[in-house]
């Protein structure tokens, strides 16, 4: 691991949808953050970056997000990237409404 | 468009809102085809973000937190009942059953897909509306008075100047290329509802010494990440002079403004760096030039116009029933009391409909809420609809015997809170929920100090406050000119919440002072509280409001309530 490099995740919307997606390590997009590639070394993460960049057609704007290790898996650091990760907070919609199961609320 | 030297039979846009030319339809048919077209190259890989980007922002198309967003304009503010329900439609069949109106007087849809809004644009195309903003450093819609045509203290309806604003501007050649984009605000009435002061120019009528109109030009309005009040560089503009006069201060702007940096790229920069005087001797030199060159073509074209906003047809009948219910009902006396606007025929009234009820989202309206006011609009409203900058929508014309019943059917779908003008009649933009320039959530905000002093059932006491809130520094939801505006802020990856207070968007314009530190998420209502908790101490008699209050005292009892009280806490 690099020295004093905080891990990160490649993350980016949909292009069809619009919805949140994170890259994993087999190459896919997930809608949960938790299946993401926790990226620990800066080159690697400019080579995984580089990759989002290429899938034009399935995402936009992709781009990297602080992360760290939780218990199931890379967890986001910062709030904008927490609420990412489940939809606004005044209405149950979004991935919180679609998903509460993967997401455990 | 008009130009002095173009006859008008060249303007390129017709009369869009009252009624669509043919020319003005088969626009928007094309510019959807268009749009559709591009929709399908980008998903076929033809084109890439770079190049669709722009091209999906002319067309309202924003990429947010958690979905696209789309908005739609709605010119003026003004919309018929036809076109509510169609927006109720797309809501229904393309989005999550609601809309978000907002302080632009436009309407957004937080969820649509990408391969869905082709078919969107062209349902909104059916009833003569578009998602095509006046995007780009040029002169945006011109936003008026939503209670424009209807409210008693009115000169003269706005909309007509502000339908020949749009005209002149829209392709105007030399104004498609201005340092920054224009936003034009126009009220007819002396009380400014428009917030025209906050605007690149605000238009006011006004009536000289010998009675006739005018306008009262204000230059170099603006919010943002640098506020400013306009600066009056005319007290009285007869309205003939309208035209001229406005493209002296767009071309004085389009030679001085700054093209070298974005921040500094508004006319209120411009006015800030010329001063005043310098600027308005500016625009008065080239009045003077391009005055004799408006051979009167914009004043026939005005007419025409003006006759396409006429009054409606009011009816003459007693309002006994009205006078007798307002006695007997107090639930509907309290809604009259905050609801009801004075209209120019004392039998009518203007009734906003607060889409503010506590707990819920500030401007969401459900397709069911959009359908109940359409169908309420043609029933007892002449067919007419507003949205206010306050997000809120409003049946101008209202005979009062018919309120009682209104009353009623609004009551059933929730629409019914008698809270306009205070605490809880909260602007709020929608911030980190939704926004992906914002630093911080604003709408729990919102949602919570409504709940907050309904449980104390403390508003009506406090009486006229305006709130407003801003998840980021872009300010659209004017925090700069709430009596207590929130600013919404990431502080080392915390949200916290700036306070400002003494703001006033009205014709006593001002832009708020910041009270100090600002306040963690969980904080803000608390501390909102004891702001109100100690003007409610201090103010001189119950009819003072919040706002003359702050005026006559200063900040000090406020910023003794805010942070003493938090030194104790600390302390304790
Ligand atoms: C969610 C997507 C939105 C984005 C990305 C966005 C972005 C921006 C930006 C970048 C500005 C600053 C422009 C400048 O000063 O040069 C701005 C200004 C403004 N926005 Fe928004 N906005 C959004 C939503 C809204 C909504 C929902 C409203 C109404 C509630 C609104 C009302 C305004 C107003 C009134 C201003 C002008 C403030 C001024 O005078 O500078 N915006 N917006
Ligand atoms: S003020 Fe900021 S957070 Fe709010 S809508 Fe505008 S850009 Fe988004």
């Amino acid at each position: 691991m690099s020295r004093r490099f905080t891990p990160k995740v490649v993350t980016a919307n949909r292009l069809r949808e619009g919805d949140v997606v994170y890259l994993t390590a087999d190459d896919q997009w997930s809608l949960f953050h938790h299946e993401a590639e926790l990226i620990d070394d800066e080159a690697h993460a400019q080579i995984r970056l580089l990759f989002a960049s290429s899938q034009k057609l399935a995402v936009v704007g992709p781009y990297l997000a602080d992360a760290k290790q939780g218990q199931n898996g890379p967890e986001p650091v910062h709030f904008r990237e927490a609420f990412r990760t489940r939809g606004p907070s005044n209405y149950d919609h979004g991935k919180q409404a679609d998903f509460p199961a993967d997401l455990g609320v | 468009m008009i130009t002095a030297n173009k006859p008008i039979s060249l303007q390129i846009w017709g009369f869009e809102m009252y009624s669509y030319s043919d020319f003005d339809d088969s626009f928007v048919r094309a510019r959807v085809a268009q749009f559709t077209q591009q929709v399908e190259r980008r998903l076929d890989g033809s084109l890439t973000e770079e190049e669709f980007r722009p091209l999906r922002l002319m067309n309202g198309l924003y990429l947010q937190l958690h979905a696209y967003m789309l908005r739609v304009a709605i010119p003026y503010g003004t919309i018929s009942p036809h076109q509510m329900r169609q927006l109720a439609y797309i809501a229904d069949t393309y989005d999550k059953g609601y809309g978000h109106f907002t302080t632009r007087q436009n309407i957004q849809f937080n969820w649509p897909k990408l391969p869905d809004v082709p078919a969107i644009l062209s349902a909104l195309a059916d009833v003569e509306m578009h998602a095509i903003q006046t995007s780009g450093n040029c002169v945006r819609n011109v936003t008026a008075d939503h209670f424009a045509g209807a409210a008693a203290d009115e000169i003269e309806d706005p909309r007509p100047y502000a339908e020949l604003l749009r005209q002149w501007s829209t392709d105007h050649p030399e104004f498609q290329f201005l340092p920054r984009k224009f936003k034009i605000a126009i009220t007819g009435s002396p009380n400014d509802r428009a917030v025209t002061r906050a605007h690149d120019i605000g238009l006011r009528m006004v009536k000289n010494a010998a009675g006739e109109s005018g306008f009262e030009v204000m230059v170099g309005g603006g919010l943002g990440r640098t506020p400013m009040i306009a600066h009056t560089v005319r007290d009285f503009l007869p309205v003939a002079d309208l035209l001229p006069y406005v493209e002296a201060v767009l071309s004085v702007y389009n030679t001085l403004g700054r093209r070298d940096n974005k921040y500094k790229a508004r006319i209120k920069i411009t006015v800030h760096e010329t001063g005043k005087e310098e600027i308005s001797r500016m625009i008065e030199e080239r009045f003077a030039e391009l005055r004799p060159l408006f051979g009167g073509h914009d004043q026939e074209l005005l007419e025409d116009i003006r006759a396409a906003f006429a009054p409606p047809a009011f009816r003459n009948a007693p309002v006994d029933a009205y006078d007798a219910f307002y006695k007997a009902d107090p639930v509907f006396r309290s809604w009259a009391d905050t609801n009801l606007a004075a209209h120019r025929n004392d039998q009518y009234a203007i009734v906003t409909i607060s889409v503010k009820a506590h707990g819920q989202t500030p401007g969401d309206a459900s397709s069911d809420q959009m359908r109940l006011m359409a169908d309420l609009a043609e029933r007892y409203g002449h067919g007419d609809l507003r949205i206010s900058h306050e997000q809120n929508v409003i049946l101008p014309h209202v005979h009062k015997s018919d309120l009682p019943a209104v009353h009623a059917a609004l009551a059933q779908v929730g629409l019914a809170t008698a809270n306009v003008g205070l605490i809880s009649d909260i602007i709020a933009c929608p911030g980190m929920d939704y926004c992906a320039l914002a630093t911080a959530r604003s709408i729990p905000i919102a949602t919570q100090i409504a709940e907050r002093f309904k449980a104390l059932d403390l508003e009506h006491e406090v009486g006229p406050l305006k709130i407003k809130i801003s998840g980021c520094i872009n300010a659209c939801g004017h925090h700069h000119v709430g009596h207590i505006g929130i600013l919404g802020l990431d502080r080392a990856g915390v949200e916290n919440y700036q306070i400002t207070l003494g703001g006033d968007g009205s014709e006593t314009a001002a832009i708020g002072d910041k009270t100090g530190p600002g306040f963690a998420y969980d904080e803000i209502v608390p501390a909102v509280e004891r702001i109100v908790r100690a003007y409610l101490t201090v103010r001189a008699a119950p009819q003072e409001s919040f706002l003359e209050t702050f005026r006559r005292l200063g900040m000090d009892p406020f910023k003794a309530a805010l942070y003493d009280t938090e030194s104790a806490q600390d302390a304790a």
